[in-house]
């Protein structure tokens, strides 16, 4: 289950950017082809926002299907499955889109003003 | 951009509160702590590898039989749930081994490495070996600061192995198909579990070997040696 690790790291890294500002709505963006479980994510996330600024916080998930590019004959084709298979046989390709792991966004909960960009950390 | 509407504001309202871009990879923290393990290691002069494999394929007997025939000063850290006993049986083998139990969790992250290579304190010019959480899911996604992978798969666990595992399978520098001297006890068909692997790894060189007699074992130090 590195679904939990991960989410933990989601609130993690929010919670140092915004400190305890209220969280209204996160949004994540989780490739297809990149082996982490959304539904684990979802799961673990009620579970690891109880008690943090995050608590209650909707969240958003953008899966980005799998595109990848041939090193064989150099066709890019479309694919969510993890065994990437050029329609010529080769499965020596590229992937360029689809193992997106990121944090897109968060919304405040109303009421909370944006930090400082002097306090936001990277 | 903003990411709700398109707009080029960095924040502002949408019917409740302010949204803020944030656009920060899951793994930035791992992937930002495994890049100093890995200049730290480059530093000494060290080269470390992470070996992955399912619970049970060999890991730890063939770190054993590895540590005393490499001929370089090695260390190891073992990564499991819980228990120290392959911290143990490596030490037993004649050389620094500190074990990480995990826990809950299913993998070893660069955090824990960076505390466990502390520890260990690794001679320049030597070679670490990392045996992660037997697991062939979760340590995939974790950069380690390894100089490179090693997934171990054994004749016991059946050829399509590497189709069902893909995700990792995918990450290996070298494939290690173990327990060879059990070839002719078992139902094993190696031109498959071959195709089952192009199929997800297409270029990693593939050894086989057996931790036990040390058949094969030679190619595995020269690529460690190379
Ligand atoms: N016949 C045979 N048995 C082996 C070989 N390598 C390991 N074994 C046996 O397989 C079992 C598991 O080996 P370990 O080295 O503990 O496996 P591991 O991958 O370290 O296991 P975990 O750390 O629990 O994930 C032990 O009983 C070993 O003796 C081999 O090459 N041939
Ligand atoms: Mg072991
Ligand atoms: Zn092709």
């Amino acid at each position: 289950m590195h679904e939990l690790s991960l989410t933990q790291g989601v609130v993690e890294a929010i919670t140092d950017r915004l400190g305890d500002r209220r969280v209204a709505m996160v949004r994540l963006e989780i490739g297809k082809l990149s082996g982490v479980v959304v539904d684990s994510v979802r799961f673990c996330f009620d579970l690891v926002v109880a008690g943090t600024s995050l608590e209650g916080a909707r969240l958003e998930v953008v899966e980005p299907g799998g595109r990848a590019r041939c090193r064989d004959c150099s066709a890019e084709f479309l694919s969510d499955d993890p065994i990437l298979l050029c329609p010529c046989g080769s499965s020596d390709v590229e992937v360029l889109a689809g193992m997106e792991l990121l944090i897109k966004a968060v919304q405040l909960a109303p009421g909370e003003v944006v930090p400082d960009v002097r306090d936001v950390r990277v | 951009m903003c990411a709700t509407c398109g707009c080029s504001d960095h924040s502002h309202e949408h019917g409740g509160g302010t949204v803020i871009d944030l656009e920060e990879r899951l793994l930035a923290r791992n992937d930002h702590l495994a890049s100093h393990v890995r200049e730290w290691l480059a530093g000494i002069e060290v080269r470390a590898y992470n070996l992955m494999s399912s619970p049970g394929s060999g890991k730890t007997t063939l770190l054993e039989r590895t540590v005393r025939e490499l001929g370089l000063p090695c260390s190891v850290i073992e990564g499991d749930q819980e228990t120290t006993f392959d911290a143990d049986r490596i030490r037993a083998s004649g050389v620094p081994a500190v074990q990480v139990n995990t826990g809950a969790g299913c993998h070893l992250d660069a955090v824990m490495v960076r505390k466990a290579l502390a520890e260990l304190d690794p001679p320049a010019g030597s070679v670490v070996f990392i045996e992660n959480v037997g697991n062939l899911v979760c340590p995939g996604l974790f950069d380690l600061g390894e100089n490179g992978r090693v997934v171990i798969m054994s004749v016991t666990e059946g050829e399509d192995k590497p189709l069902k595992y893909p995700h990792l399978v995918r990450t290996g520098d070298i494939v290690l198909l173990n327990k060879v001297d059990l070839l002719p006890y078992v139902d094993f068909d190696r031109a498959k579990f071959l195709r089952c692997l192009r199929q997800v790894n297409p270029h990693a060189p593939v050894l086989e070997v057996s931790a036990r007699t040390g058949e094969g074992l030679a190619d595995w130090y020269e690529w460690l040696s190379r």
